[in-house]
């Protein structure tokens, strides 16, 4: 009994060291071709649409009434409170700059974006389309994840960019509309009391979301075995291990971020 | 010259290559036949290194590829091979066009606006016309294999390795694909390893026949001699062979 809990226990170790190994010799190799290849720039263009621009619609829903709700709460909260609502455009817009805005967005695209370049790539990997890479003169790093990881570090900014501006846009519409706030004075909130670090926070937060989701998802597909039924796995948990991540990440870089005083 | 020494490949639950020692001679047109299931395709994808073998020695012009983990050594030396995959692997979100186009691009000089001229060529090798402009998805089984034959020789490499060219094929285009094989081969040269359970073709084309069989080589002889073979394996798959060609 004993015996076999250490054998499992072991297993599983070496299972995550391996895993660990084959993650950084993939990153290694990201880096190395990063530099040295020539820009494939059909294909960075072709992914920064299916990563950024198709997702535009969901994040802009997804952080519009998140928007909506913070104002919301924090005005009847307030009301309760202080009996009007105070400070609505300055909670809204520091909630969403620095924490809501990055995360969701990162959310959606890990579930988006990241799911399509996993199912992409796990698909060549089981139909030999990977091995015909190297065949043919190049090989997956060059061709595939260069452009997903170039398009990814690019889009999921910009995105964040524009959720953080439609979200405080929904909050000043629930400000105007359920609270009773003037727009002016909402935005006088928002922008006297935001700094640009505050911005900053949150916006370089999801330069280390972007990396980690296409890392993940790029391992993910590059590591599909097991046929049509093995892509769906893969992009399964390629999706829920990006989503843990990016909650577990974000503690974590904003504890680092905080510590360096942005 | 491919070089092959004491190749061995095992999968988890078995090893599919036992030792296998081979020369590929420049020019020759080498085929290994054997059964479905023997190791056909796990041995041509060993020779450029899609699959690692445990141990043995694959020497292509002198260099030594068999256990590397040198990328760029595996790179050049694959650069002189054109691969046929058994399932085509065409890349789907590519045109046709675009695949045969592909290995163009990064393994040769040649202008892009050169390409659909190449392209047509090769198509027109195979048997196909005005199909540039669909997605392999729109392409039948034997359509897609033609065009996969057609984007793995777009380049003229030194080495071509055929995984099963006929399988899915009319009898037409069957012999097209042959004449095909036979053309580059004697215009340019190519050294070319096919594999195939099509014995048939294989005694027709080539100038040295293996038969893989238990993880070995157990004949290895020009096509007149093999059909003479006394080993029992290839005495059974020849007989099998012709039962069902009638
Ligand atoms: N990736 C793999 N993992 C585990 N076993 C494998 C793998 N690839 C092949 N095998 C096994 O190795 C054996 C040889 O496979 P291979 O594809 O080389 O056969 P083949 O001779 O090409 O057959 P066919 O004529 O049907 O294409 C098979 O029994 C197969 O089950
Ligand atoms: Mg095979």
């Amino acid at each position: 009994m004993k015996h076999r809990f250490t054998e499992y226990v072991g297993r599983e170790f070496i299972s995550l060291a391996e895993t660990m190994g084959t993650a950084a010799l993939m990153l290694k190799s990201v880096v190395f071709w990063l530099f040295r290849s020539r820009f494939e720039a059909g294909e960075t263009a072709k992914q920064a649409v299916t990563i950024g621009v198709d997702s535009l619609i969901v994040t802009a829903l997804t952080s519009f009434f998140t928007g909506m709700v913070l104002s919301l709460q924090t005005g009847i909260s307030s009301k309760n409170l202080f009996n009007e609502p105070l400070y609505i455009g300055t909670m809204v817009a520091f909630s969403m700059v620095k924490e809501l805005g990055p995360v969701l967005t990162s959310i959606v695209v890990a579930g988006r974006a990241g799911a399509v370049v996993t199912a992409e790539i796990g698909t060549m990997k089981v139909t030999e389309q990977i091995d015909a890479l190297y065949t043919l003169g190049t090989n997956p790093t060059r061709y595939l994840l260069v452009p997903r990881y170039i398009a990814f570090m690019i889009t999921l900014p910009l995105l964040t960019v524009f959720a953080d501006f439609i979200g405080i846009i929904g909050g000043c519409l629930v400000g105007m509309v359920k609270l009773g706030i003037p727009s002016s004075v909402y935005f006088d909130d928002v922008f006297n009391f935001l700094k640009v670090s505050d911005f900053l926070h949150g916006f370089l937060k999801t330069f280390f979301f972007a990396f980690m989701i296409a890392t993940v998802s790029c391992y993910k597909g590059l590591n599909t075995r097991g046929g049509a039924e093995g892509v769906g796995k893969a992009t399964t948990e390629a999706v829920v291990t990006s989503m843990v991540l990016v909650m577990v990440l974000d503690y974590f870089i904003s504890a680092a971020l905080v510590a360096v005083g942005i | 010259m491919i070089e092959i020494r004491n190749l061995n490949k095992s999968f988890p639950d078995k090893q599919v290559l036992k030792n296998i020692s081979v020369d590929i001679k420049d020019g020759e047109l080498f085929s290994v036949i054997g059964p479905s299931g023997i190791g056909k395709s796990t041995f041509i994808k060993c020779i450029i290194r899609l699959l690692k073998p445990e141990s043995g020695e694959i020497v292509v012009d002198g260099q030594d590829i068999g256990r590397t983990s040198d990328e760029f050594k595996l790179a050049r030396v694959r650069r002189s091979f054109g691969y046929l995959f058994q399932e085509g692997a065409l890349f789907d979100s590519l045109t046709v066009l675009e695949n045969v186009a592909f290995g163009l691009k990064y393994l040769t000089d040649i202008p892009k606006s050169g390409y659909a001229k190449i392209v047509r060529e090769k198509l027109a090798l195979v048997g196909l016309k005005d199909v540039e402009n669909l997605k392999p998805a729109e392409l039948s089984v034997g359509m897609k294999k033609r065009v996969s034959l057609a984007r793995s020789i777009a380049a003229e490499p030194k080495y071509i390795l055929y995984d099963e060219p006929t399988t899915g094929l009319d009898p037409v285009t069957t012999g097209m694909v042959k004449d095909l094989i036979l053309d580059m081969r004697a215009k340019l040269n190519i050294t070319t390893v096919v594999v195939t359970h099509d014995l048939n073709l294989a005694l027709e084309i080539s100038s040295r026949v293996a038969m893989l069989y238990g993880g070995e080589f157990v004949e290895v002889s020009e096509p007149a001699k093999f059909r003479r073979s006394e080993n029992k394996g290839v005495k059974e798959f020849m007989e099998i062979s012709h039962l069902s060609r009638k």
